[in-house]
């Protein structure tokens, strides 16, 4: 069934469309905010591994017909990321860039989208990426302290000497914007407490969202240990000569004991989901190149992978982590694939509980008929083919960029295991999912 | 290749103006606009910059005769140059000329200047790019400025030749702006730009390109406020005041050029400190202090310094088609040069084994964008450009590669042959090495042709001059590229053949040498530094010798000893030990000296009264490689010797190099006192044959 699936392509309409290919990519490592802006902005990030991966490339920088990058939390001085990362990366003043933003699926839906100007003949080689610095995330005045502020400068001295005792203390305390872009405005529940109810729907323990935890922290440790990530991750160099080689939030002692002294993070005290089980606040960025035939040809490329489908999903923000299931499991459908068709998973690690909650809503008979319209459960997903080389718990979640990552990362890791095929997904907040079939060439 | 679009839009020129009448003479046009406007636009016969010749006085006087007569609505002056409006008097005319010939040549100029400033219309200076010496002059004299934004230079340079402005800009400047920052600028000869010239006063505005016009409309119609001399101005050039502050410039001018070697600056300051107080004075004794300070052998030797700096340059293509630059080994030099080249608008990859070192070079090149007053955005831009590159990458891509490994013929040799293969077709590639023979690391090459030394010296960033040297079988064409490539990237080349230290540190070394070898003798090393100060050299040798590293000058000296027919003095023990020790200089923070923060410590005081004899001893040894190096061939041309001296090593410039040094001194002077020394301390000072053809 495999075989005859390779060979079709999509059973849907793209099966007349034109292949595309995934030739190469990289990614910074990812670097844990340690309470103050780190040395990269979004843009910095994307240049940095960007540069060291057009550097290997035979064609030239110009070659490229657009750029999309995925980043959630623009800085007010790089207004369209994509395109000051064009040109930053000596790309031409010609060259056509966006940025995309789906929150955390940013980095995919760039992908995504390339994927489907190639695939419909529009374009033949587009440089696809996400970038994100919450680190940068800024701190903000609250709506009432912009008006006292607005008001200062209308009206007769005195008024103004009036209005300047208007001031209210409570003014001054600054918000966290990224507090805020973490809670969802129409269930106002922050993306740990959708969490928590996913925990609790699904009844996943503390206990083993600890336990997923330290796995992921060990699996990535093995991988730096191992150099498996030698081509994939690219260092950083900062202007004060700092050097950042791999992501620093791993904690290769971590371990069930540690993780049970943690306090619930988002519902105190009887919550389950604390820092030690959800993903980290990191800066980092990642690009693919995404190639048609035709550029394979000109450029004589050596594709890696090829994009199969894609999918995005949407369910209630309130579950918002459950969204993968949705999305990876519609594209099985369109290609007659089960869990076990699969040879590779990456599920972006939001929470640990809302990886657990996916896997089990697969495992579910009821779940499966009902929600998914199968005539049984999904089964098992076998955990050695599923984040075999850590994730966002342990590497961190710099938002925009994660969907990319797990993208490319997925295609390294099915050649150095020598897998077929694979899907990356992620959940996204406001209730969304994406999805993407890769098959290794 | 895209369109270029901007380029295209540029080239329609939608706002082309009409005049009434165009005339032209040799160096001036003369437009008459539909307003009864005069535009004079300096264009300079067969130059591509403007300099304010006699003739081009000359011309302009005639032009102001008709102006005066006829009395236009305003009279505007720009430059027809793209590159700028004036670059100053014409240095040619300062050779060779008579005290009494210069005061003539200048009182007529002071004359056409003195007739353009006393017109009875409005008369505008439109300025663009550099605005230099008698071309801030002839700006000046006209009632107002409108400076053009971007790449705006004003200043007058007229120091660096050692003399002061000529042509009126003493007291014109004096009494624009605020006479302490107008003697600052011109004690220094340091250039103001863009937003700093409106700051100061010497423009009455900064406008974009595009809003000229409208700018100029402002100021024939009075709109365009002129600068407005402060009180405190005032204050400042009245007789107690300028008393004062006299006093201070001395002090800071000693320490920068000292009044024995430089007496330019004490001429501007007294010009300033007596006559202040009176235009009239002030512009009649400019007159005379310029005629006599142009005929201080000081001038001379600068200016002639000026015209080596030209020759070498001009030795050079001004059009490098490198943009990729690959520099292999990220250490102090490799990681400099690539910083350099970074910020002068290349792409640079920089390769090495280690992360480390990049991650330093990375960090350097910010502080030295720093340094350069880069704006952030440039900054960013240079580091964005300075790519590291630890797969050795951009081997493949680049147009030259440049190799800094540690120097060792196998290590060189062994990295040629895996990167060869590799390297684009038409790509250079060039070594830094400072003491192996270019023809000795070309043997392992199949394509020795594209082979050559590209030697920079340390502090990157400072020194001026590359040595570059070929090997028999390096290709015209290579060397053409990176005499281009070099002077593109604002350096100056100058080409030697592959001998042992090349040109510089051939000289450089036994001077070094000979001091360590005073020292060793149980002189004062402090005492030795000044000896060579006192010469004009901007740094002690012992000093140098530290800043250089002590490893790298007995690496050197050790290699010249093996491959040079002349004897060297043997290194000391005691160095050697220092070395041992992780005692290397600067580098290590202890050498001879003792370094905090990148500064020697000086403690003590050195006596005055120094001896003749060490200043021979440390120089005479110098002139004589020179002289070898001149009978070897090793450099073609003895004025380019001369010029790389100065800007490799300091060589005390007033003196106009160590060939010229000789010359002015008495070949035979120095010959019988080397003989001497010969017969002193050894064959070592025994004179090179070469001293008789000179």
């Amino acid at each position: 069934m495999n075989e005859t699936l390779t060979q079709n392509g999509n059973s849907s309409s793209a099966t007349e469309s034109r292949p595309v290919y995934i030739i190469d990519g990289a990614r910074t490592p990812f670097i844990k905010a340690r309470g103050k802006p780190g040395p990269f902005t979004p843009v910095d990030l994307a240049v940095q591994c960007g540069r060291s991966l057009l550097l290997r490339q035979p064609f030239r920088a110009s070659d490229f017909d657009q750029v999309i990058l995925g980043c959630v939390n623009v800085i007010s001085k790089e207004m369209n990321p994509a395109r000051i990362a064009a040109l930053r990366l000596g790309m031409g003043v010609d060259m056509p860039a966006f940025t995309v933003q789906i929150n955390c699926g940013s980095g995919m839906q760039s992908i995504d989208t390339a994927y489907k100007y190639i695939r419909s003949g529009e374009s033949n080689l587009i440089l696809a990426g996400g970038a994100e610095a919450l680190s940068h995330a800024p701190l903000f005045f609250g709506q009432e302290a912009v008006a006292w502020f607005a008001s200062l400068s209308r009206g007769a001295l005195i008024d103004k000497i009036k209005k300047m005792f208007r001031f209210n203390p409570k003014y001054f305390k600054p918000e966290i914007s990224l507090k805020h872009g973490l809670t969802d405005p129409i269930v106002d529940m922050n993306m740990g407490q959708t969490a928590e109810k996913l925990a609790y729907l699904f009844n996943i323990t503390r206990e083993q969202a600890d336990q997923y935890a330290v796995s992921s922290h060990k699996r990535l440790h093995r991988a730096q240990q191992e150099n498996f990530l030698a081509n994939e991750v690219e260092p950083l160099f900062s202007r004060y000569g700092q050097l950042y080689e791999n992501d620093d939030g791993v904690r290769p002692d971590s371990s069930l004991e540690k993780l049970a002294k943690l306090s619930p993070a988002f519902e105190p005290p009887y919550g389950k989901i604390t820092a030690g089980n959800s993903s980290q606040i990191t800066d980092g960025a990642s690009w693919v190149i995404l190639a048609s035939e035709e550029a394979v040809k000109q450029y004589k490329l050596e594709p890696r992978a090829a994009i199969k489908d894609s999918e995005w999903s949407a369910l209630d923000p309130s579950i918002m982590g459950l969204g993968p299931v949705l999305s990876s499991t519609a594209i099985m459908k369109r290609h007659n694939l089960s869990l076990d068709h699969i040879d590779l998973w990456e599920i972006n690690e939001a929470f640990a509980a809302q990886v657990l909650a996916c896997l089990k809503a697969w495992n579910d008979v009821e779940f499966c008929k009902n929600v998914l319209g199968l005539e049984q459960s999904m089964g098992e997903m076998d955990r050695d083919k599923l984040n075999v080389d850590g994730g966002a718990i342990s590497m961190g979640h710099p938002v925009g960029t994660s969907g990319n990552r797990i993208v490319l990362h997925l295609m390294n890791a099915m050649h150095r295991l020598d897998k077929k095929q694979g899907i990356a997904t992620e959940c996204i907040g406001g209730g969304q999912a994406g999805a993407m079939l890769i098959e290794r060439v | 290749m895209t369109i270029n679009v901007l380029q295209k839009i540029e080239a329609l020129d939608f706002n082309k103006s009409s005049y009434k009448s165009i005339s032209e003479k040799t160096h001036w046009k003369i437009l008459h606009d539909n307003d009864n406007v005069v535009r004079l636009l300096l264009d300079k016969k067969d130059s591509s910059t403007n300099t304010l010749s006699a003739d081009v006085l000359q011309e302009l006087d005639e032009i102001l005769n008709n102006i005066e007569a006829t009395l236009p609505h305003a009279l505007v002056i720009s430059s027809a140059k793209s590159g700028g409006f004036c670059a100053g008097a014409d240095i040619k005319e300062f050779k060779n000329i008579d005290e009494s010939g210069m005061i003539d040549i200048l009182n007529r100029g002071h004359a056409v200047l003195d007739r353009l400033a006393s017109l009875k219309i409005p008369t505008i200076a439109v300025i663009h790019g550099h605005c230099l010496g008698g071309g801030l002059e002839l700006a000046l004299a006209c009632d107002q400025r409108i400076g053009v934004k971007n790449d705006l230079e004003i200043g007058f340079p007229e120091i660096k030749l050692g003399v002061h402005p000529g042509l009126g800009g003493t007291f014109r400047l004096t009494r624009l702006i605020n006479p302490v920052d107008a003697m600052t600028m011109m004690l220094t000869g340091k250039s103001v730009y863009n937003g700093q010239a409106k700051k100061r006063g010497l423009i009455d505005d900064l406008v974009e390109q595009r809003h000229i016009e409208n700018a100029v409309q402002a100021a024939i119609s009075g709109d365009l406020k002129k600068h407005k001399h402060s009180f405190k101005s005032f204050i400042l050039n009245i007789s107690a005041a300028r008393k004062f502050a006299s006093k201070k410039m001395r002090v800071l001018s000693e320490k920068k050029a000292p009044s024995d070697h430089y007496p330019a600056p004490y001429a501007l300051i007294d010009l300033w400190e007596t006559f202040g107080g009176s235009i009239k004075k002030m512009q009649a004794e400019e007159v005379k202090s310029f005629a006599r300070l142009l005929k201080s052998d000081t001038a001379q030797n600068l200016i002639r310094v000026f015209f080596l700096h030209q020759s070498l340059k001009s030795a050079a293509g001004n059009h490098s088609s490198i943009r990729h630059v690959h520099v292999i080994g990220a250490g102090s030099m490799g990681g400099d040069i690539a910083g350099w080249c970074a910020m002068q608008g290349l792409t640079v990859t920089l390769s090495d084994q280690k992360k480390e070192p990049i991650a330093n070079a990375v960090k350097n090149t910010e502080k030295l964008c720093l340094e350069k007053h880069k704006s952030e955005i440039e900054t960013r831009a240079t580091l964005d450009r300075l790519i590291p590159d630890l797969q050795g990458k951009g081997v493949c891509k680049a147009d030259l590669i440049i190799e800094a490994v540690p120097e060792n013929i196998e290590i060189k040799q062994q990295l040629y042959q895996s990167i060869e293969s590799k390297m684009k077709n038409g790509a250079i590639l060039a070594t830094n090495t400072s003491s192996i023979l270019i023809g000795q690391l070309a043997e392992s090459l199949e394509n020795p042709a594209r082979f050559m030394g590209l030697h920079f010296f340390n502090p990157v960033s400072k020194m001026l001059i590359v040595e570059t040297i070929h090997h028999t079988h390096t290709s015209d064409d290579v060397m053409a590229q990176m005499l281009s490539f070099t002077r593109s990237i604002g350096k100056v080349p100058v080409t030697v053949a592959s001998y042992p230290g090349f040109l510089v540190n051939r000289a450089l070394t036994p001077y070094l040498l000979e001091a360590i070898t005073i020292v060793e003798e149980g002189i004062d090393k402090k005492h030795v530094d000044a000896a060579a100060k006192k010469f004009g050299m901007p740094m002690g040798p012992i000093e140098l010798a530290d800043q250089i590293g002590l490893d790298v000058c007995v690496h050197v000296a050790d290699m010249m000893a093996d491959s040079l027919d002349k004897p060297m003095v043997k290194i000391p023990d005691s160095v050697r030990k220092k070395i041992n020790n992780g005692e290397l200089g600067k580098k290590s923070g202890q050498g001879f000296y003792r370094w905090k923060n990148g500064k020697a410590e000086h403690d003590g005081i050195v006596e005055q009264n120094l001896d003749d004899q060490i200043t021979d001893r440390l120089i005479l040894p110098m002139l004589d490689a020179c002289v070898e190096c001149r009978r070897k061939g090793v450099v073609k041309n003895i004025d380019h010797l001369d010029g790389a001296m100065i800007f490799a090593t300091g060589f005390a410039p007033f003196r106009g190099g160590p060939i010229h040094y000789a010359r002015a001194r008495g070949i035979d002077d120095i010959v019988k006192t080397l003989d001497k020394f010969s017969h002193q301390y050894g064959d070592r000072f025994s004179p090179d044959p070469g001293w008789k053809d000179l």
